[in-house]
């Protein structure tokens, strides 16, 4: 019995130490997000994928909850005032995404700062 | 947040037709069957070097070529016409002729090439294969494929490796109550050959002058009946 307790109190108190960094991230331009961390953390997924097939399908635009908000709002300047990606390391959305090992592919097509420039038109 | 119902997809597919007064969509409103937006294309207005449609279009997109113009992505070009028997030339703006019965949307295994219930025709990327069916079903050409990876999209128009896209008719800029930006741009730098507006609307400049102007569309044999109407061709 007294055995037992003592592996679990060595558990509980070493895991941490084993435990990986916990990620930083910039601090957001809003006050508060449209809800509280424990459902975004756990839910955001789910509203953007609500949330796009309104948009995309039926047009409907203003939702709460938005990719473009989420950039918006998470995107860092850096020294010199540009806008960083919020899928650079280190990043908003990146920190979380590496440190549990999930990669969503919604950067592969959607805009990582607010505005990109307007490039010079191809000729 | 809504879930999509199937009815409201069926509404969003343009299925179900509605006559009904145009209105100002509010926002959280969904695009409705009330509106059915397209353009009137003077080409006597339209000169051959003029490119300020398509350039605004590239720029406005966040579209860059590799110096493959038979490949790189193309929302918009212009295609010069010349009738042999008469020696008559024109130049033609080609976009997404946002048909009422559009050939990609058939063709589409996946349901991602769809009409939007106000008559735009998107692909929804989210779930395209990259097949290229509704890019060889397209009798206008108005498709294209990503065959990159993609940087410096623009907030309002993703796009990525391995998808078919083309013409939104600036979908973003309609939502705000805003004209296409080729609209805008050939009305503000060039000659006004373009005017956009809601063919289901009586009151509209469009509406009227479809209903009182001789226009065309290109390839009418076809019945696709698209929403892009041409004078002078
Ligand atoms: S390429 Fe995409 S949009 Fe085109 S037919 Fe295939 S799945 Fe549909």
């Amino acid at each position: 019995m007294g055995g037992r307790l003592l592996v679990l109190f060595l558990l509980l108190f070493t895991l941490p130490a084993f435990a990986a960094d916990l990620p930083h991230w910039p601090k957001a331009k809003g006050e508060a997000c449209i809800a509280s961390n424990e459902v975004m953390r756990r839910d955001h997924p789910d509203m953007l994928k609500h949330q796009r097939d309104d948009t995309m399908r039926l047009g409907i635009r203003g939702a709460k909850a938005s990719l473009k908000a989420c950039v918006e709002c998470h995107a860092a300047t850096d020294s010199a005032g540009k806008m960083v990606p919020v899928s650079d390391p280190g990043q908003f959305c990146q920190s979380c995404h590496a440190y549990v090992a999930v990669r969503p592919d919604c950067f592969e097509c959607h805009a990582t700062t607010p505005k990109s420039p307007v490039r010079e038109a191809s000729r | 947040m809504t879930e999509l119902s199937r009815r409201q997809v069926i509404l969003a597919s343009g299925a179900v037709l509605i006559a009904a007064p145009v209105q100002a969509r509010a926002p959280g409103e969904p695009a409705s069957a009330r509106s059915r937006w397209g353009l009137l294309i003077d080409t006597g207005k339209c000169s051959a070097e003029c490119n300020v449609c398509v350039e605004t279009c590239k720029a406005e997109m966040g579209l860059s070529g590799h110096d493959r113009p038979l490949t790189d992505a193309q929302y918009l070009r212009k295609v010069n016409v010349r009738d042999p028997a008469t020696g008559a030339a024109h130049s033609v703006p080609v976009m997404c002729q946002h048909c009422a019965k559009p050939a990609c949307v058939d063709v589409c295994p996946t349901g991602a090439s769809m009409k939007r219930a106000d008559g735009i025709v998107l692909v929804d990327r989210h779930i395209c294969i990259g097949c290229r069916y509704c890019m060889m079903a397209c009798p206008y050409k108005a498709r294209s494929f990503a065959h990159e990876d993609q940087t410096g999209q623009q907030p309002y128009l993703p796009r990525g490796k391995g998808t078919v896209e083309g013409c939104t008719l600036c979908v973003h800029r309609i939502d705000e109550g805003r004209p296409p930006a080729c609209v805008e741009a050939c009305a503000a730098k060039a000659r006004g050959a373009m005017l956009f507006g809601d063919l289901n609307d009586p009151k509209s400049d469009i509406a009227q002058r479809v209903a009182r102007e001789a226009t065309s569309r290109i390839r009418a044999d076809l019945g696709l009946e698209p929403a892009i109407r041409y004078q002078g061709i």
